[in-house]
């Protein structure tokens, strides 16, 4: 590990020679700068993709057509989850990888600033690129936005129209994002770590970013050829997808899923870093298992890469593969229960306290393992045929990515924001924002295990009646949500303009390199790299 | 089918469908493993069904059981690991004085010994608890050749399922017959509202039946929940599952696979017959076919055509094209003033020839959802909607094809 000291011209380093206004959001290098504009980003796609779906819960309030017809549902359904996926949730632990990385691994930067700079401005043109299609179609050009699920299935996606292109691109755009994101992220992590830092000593979430990163590079060039592929049958001839040129649909299928299935890792490892710190700090006591859960981290990136075909169990695989790809993503729930078991132990015997970091983290925890549990049942095959395209595995992966990622971003925020601004967020709206959003949660996607059930597919604007009293309870509960989360961007919007100030701790349990630094800290971290015992 | 019309919601009434859930009929451990979602509030007469419907067939009840066994499992689960949790958020809080204890690992054997006993508990409930039962549902699953009895070949395609039997010869399409004034919200919903069709597929029942699935343009998925069977059906390639179905009866489900606009739009309704009136439909059902089809020999008159087209429209080309001949464009264009119906029906030979009318209709377009109709329509379906389609919407073409000459052209 090389003992990095960068050439700094002593005093007065500090913030000088950014430019300001709108110049110094374009052309900044620095990691916290650029954390701010991903997080930024992910929020305003947070309420963009937000209100797509409400519209989406707003028609399926009652039976019947009422507000949209089906081709714009379409458009919204597949474009809502994109938008989530890649603009909200990715971005959010972009940003703190960015602000966080080099504060607990003691590098007073990223590795590499500019690509840094270009991977976040590379973002909004790809969201433009989503996007535009929907304003095009106002104006009467195209037919609108990606009508096909954000999963692009073909041949579905090869009769779609414009809305697929513009959506093919926009892939390829956060594409090199992300790939150019999870390089910086990895050369940062393997040489600027403080003398003394081992990567057994590294903090837990540096080591789930790490993971993410390496899942990054790995499948997201698999996820481009694939659009590619699609590209070209579209417009150039190609039968990739087309069995009339001897090309086959499914060939599709797994290669969206030999990206996708990592991809629901590459949203959740960062979160499940991040989490260890919040439970520790709360409960006054060293991380359990430390190691254990890095190993956990290592083995669920490498069982994420052999399990994607529990994504299409009814698409018609033969018995070995069922078999093999059963089984296989049953072995998940190992290194997953040794998370859940040091997460717990962490808590066990502590002096906990509940503020709204500690909140979110346990609702995390109960809610996110009703989506493992549910996971475990839909690795099965011959019940998978009755859950799958259904109702109960959107419940599922939304147990997953919102309990999951999005709450466990909440947990980062309401840890880390205090000391990124300087600032104590408001303790009551923090808490108030947790329970509505627990509650409206369960409210939203626990009747919709039911619908799975009882037999209502996925991605249907109207339903047969006897689905009507879920559904309605489920758009109340959408409707809470959406709403809750202006509190949680007016108590962040509050905390950057003023509040109580906070010490360089911030909380009383807290451990690391980062906690050293004043809150906020300086424009340039550890000029000086600190020693790691 | 009958289009029974009740109001929304009738308070103190229980509206019966096959689909319903049969929570009343649920074994044991379903009960509780239902237990925790019926905390939540309930209004006693609406319908809330906890679970999958009542099974129609040997591999549904197979799979309800082991739902009901596994959801059992990770009920307790559940229960087990996060009573854990909270036992510890309340006894071990600042507030009730507890101090904090420093360790991070385990320590000692007893220690190590308790931390792998849950993960010996996971290996043996993933695998040989969940794993076994698991196993044998797949290999029965999978099962579609044994002692197969008939065949059924399935094919989707937007957005209306065609239904084959390749003993008989008999083949159909079988469309949603919802009013679009109840999908509008202009007329009171049906009992069966979205889960009702022209033309059910029709099974004997206790025979088993291997189910041939295909589709003709994208990916669709054929789902009928009491029989615990769903598989996609997939262009260019045959995929199959099986059914035995126990009891007759009607049984109602759904496309599962996003197929474009109409996807919530194509029911799957199956109707179960007694072997006798089963045999009795096939007579019927070949002798129909048989004068349908001898009836494409007689010359027809335009006026026939035209009125036998409308409705061909109306089943095939309406969601599309609109019942207006307008269209969606740009997606789907409009048939008023197209340069397509308006060219000569045939080439100047007489043949078929490419972007002529008959061609696109017969052929379909490439990439697009204009499918190939030849394949799913009779001769007199395809000369009467073509003739129709030349003579409406504003289009005077005034010409007509005779059933005859499209069975030339085949």
């Amino acid at each position: 590990m090389s003992a990095t000291t960068l050439p700094h011209d002593a005093a007065g380093h500090h913030g000088e020679h950014h430019p300001s206004g709108l110049m110094r959001w374009l052309t900044t290098t620095n990691h916290k700068d650029i954390g701010t504009m991903y997080m930024t980003f992910s929020m305003v796609m947070f309420f963009l993709g937000g209100l797509m779906i409400l519209l989406v819960r707003a028609e399926l309030f009652q039976p019947g057509l009422q507000f949209l017809k089906p081709e714009f549902f379409n458009q919204l359904i597949g474009n809502h989850a994109l938008i989530m996926i890649f603009g909200a949730l990715m971005p959010a632990a972009t940003g703190f990888a960015n602000w966080q990385i080099p504060l607990m691994i003691g590098a007073p930067d990223m590795a590499l600033p500019r690509l840094n700079n270009w991977g976040f401005w590379l973002l909004p043109p790809a969201a433009l690129m989503l996007t535009l299609p929907f304003v095009l179609e106002l104006f009467g050009v195209g037919d609108g936005a990606l009508a096909t699920g954000w999963t692009f299935y073909a041949p579905l996606s090869v009769q779609g129209g414009i809305g697929v292109d513009f959506a093919i691109f926009a892939v390829h755009l956060l594409g090199i994002s992300s790939i150019m994101g999870s390089i910086n992220i990895i050369v940062t992590i393997f040489n600027m770590r403080a003398p003394g830092m081992t990567l057994m000593k590294m903090p837990l979430f540096v080591w789930g970013w790490l993971v993410t990163a390496f899942l990054l590079v790995i499948t997201l060039p698999v996820l481009a050829g694939a659009v590619t592929m699609l590209l070209t049958d579209r417009h150039f001839g190609t039968h990739f997808f087309s069995a009339a040129g001897g090309g086959d649909p499914i060939l599709f299928q797994h290669l969206f899923w030999f990206f996708g299935h990592p991809e629901v890792y590459i949203l959740l490892l960062p979160v499940w870093g991040l989490v260890p710190h919040v439970l520790s700090t709360f409960s006054r006591k060293p991380i359990y298992g430390y190691k254990a859960q890095v190993y956990s981290f290592i083995a669920i990136g490498v069982l994420s890469l052999i399990v994607w075909a529990h994504h299409f169990f009814t698409a018609g695989l033969p018995v070995p593969a069922l078999l093999y790809f059963m089984y296989s993503t049953m072995s998940i729930s190992l290194p997953l229960a040794v998370l859940f078991f040091c997460w717990i132990a962490t808590m066990w015997r502590g002096a906990m306290t509940f503020e709204t970091p500690m909140l979110f983290a346990v609702g995390f925890i109960v809610l996110f393992g009703i989506a493992g549990l549910t996971g475990l049942v839909l690795a099965d095959v011959a019940a998978d045929a009755q859950y799958h395209h259904s109702y109960f595995v959107v419940a599922h992966f939304h147990f997953a990515l919102f309990t999951g990622g999005i709450m466990g971003v909440m947990t980062g925020v309401y840890y880390w924001l205090p000391k990124w601004t300087g600032h104590m967020y408001s303790e009551t709206l923090g808490k108030l924002h947790f329970w509505l959003t627990v509650i409206s949660f369960n409210l939203a996607f626990m009747p919709q295990f039911f619908l799975g059930l009882a037999g209502m597919p996925r991605r249907i604007p109207d339903y047969a009646l006897q689905f009507a009293e879920y559904n309605a309870i489920s758009t109340v509960g959408a409707f809470i949500l959406g709403f809750a989360q202006l509190l949680f961007a007016y108590n962040i919007w509050k905390c950057i303009k003023g509040g109580p100030s906070v010490s360089a701790r911030v909380w009383e349990g807290t451990e690391g390199l980062e906690w050293q630094l004043p809150s906020p800290p300086p424009h340039h971290s550890w000029d000086v790299q600190p020693t790691v015992k | 089918m009958t289009h029974r019309e009740i109001p929304r919601s009738v308070p103190g009434e229980r509206r019966e469908s096959p689909l319903r859930g049969s929570h009343r009929r649920l074994r044991a451990p379903a009960r509780i493993a239902a237990l925790p979602a019926a905390l939540l509030p309930a209004v006693s007469h609406a319908d809330y069904s906890w679970n999958f419907p009542e099974p129609a067939t040997p591999l549904a009840r197979d799979t309800l059981h082991m739902h009901n066994q596994f959801m059992l499992i990770i009920t307790v689960l559940f229960v087990v690991v996060f009573g854990i949790m909270v036992y510890s958020m309340i006894r071990h809080r600042k507030s009730a004085g507890a101090a904090p204890a420093r360790f991070s690992g385990p320590t000692g054997r007893l220690q190590w010994f308790w931390v792998l006993v849950p993960f010996a508990m996971l290996l043996f409930i993933d695998f040989i608890l969940m794993g076994i039962p698991a196993f044998h549902a797949v290999l029965y699953m999978e099962d579609t050749q044994t002692k197969a009895d008939m065949v059924l070949k399935v094919t989707g395609m937007q957005w209306k399922w065609q239904y084959e039997y390749p003993d008989s010869g008999i083949k159909y399409i079988s469309t949603l017959a919802t009013p679009r004034d109840q999908i509008e919200n202009k007329a009171a919903k049906g009992e069966h509202y979205l889960l009702e069709v022209d033309n059910p597929v029709v099974l004997p029942v206790g025979r088993k039946v291997r189910v041939l699935i295909t589709s003709t343009d994208v990916i669709h998925t054929w789902w009928v929940p009491q029989f615990g069977v769903k598989r996609d059906a997939i262009p260019g390639f045959l995929r199959e599952t099986w059914v035995k179905i126990e009891k007759p009866g009607i049984y109602r489900g759904q496309c599962a696979e996003l197929c474009g606009k109409d996807h919530g739009f194509m029911p799957v309704v199956v109707q179960a017959l007694p072997e006798p009136e089963y045999k009795a439909w096939v007579e019927h059902k070949t002798a129909e076919q048989a004068a349908a089809a001898s009836s494409g020999d007689r010359a027809w008159s335009k006026d026939e055509l035209i009125a036998q087209g409308e409705d061909v429209y109306a089943k095939n080309c309406v969601a599309c094209h609109q019942a207006n001949g307008q269209g969606l464009p740009p997606a789907f264009p409009a048939l008023a003033g197209s340069k397509v119906v308006n060219t000569p029906l045939l080439g100047p030979d007489g043949k078929l020839a490419p972007d002529t009318h008959v061609y696109r209709v017969m052929n379909g377009k490439p990439g697009t959802a204009m499918q190939a109709f030849k394949n799913t329509l009779s001769d007199v379906d395809l000369a009467a909607v073509i003739t129709f389609e030349r003579n409406s919407f504003g289009n005077t073409q005034g010409d007509m094809i005779q059933p005859a000459q499209i069975k030339a052209l085949r």
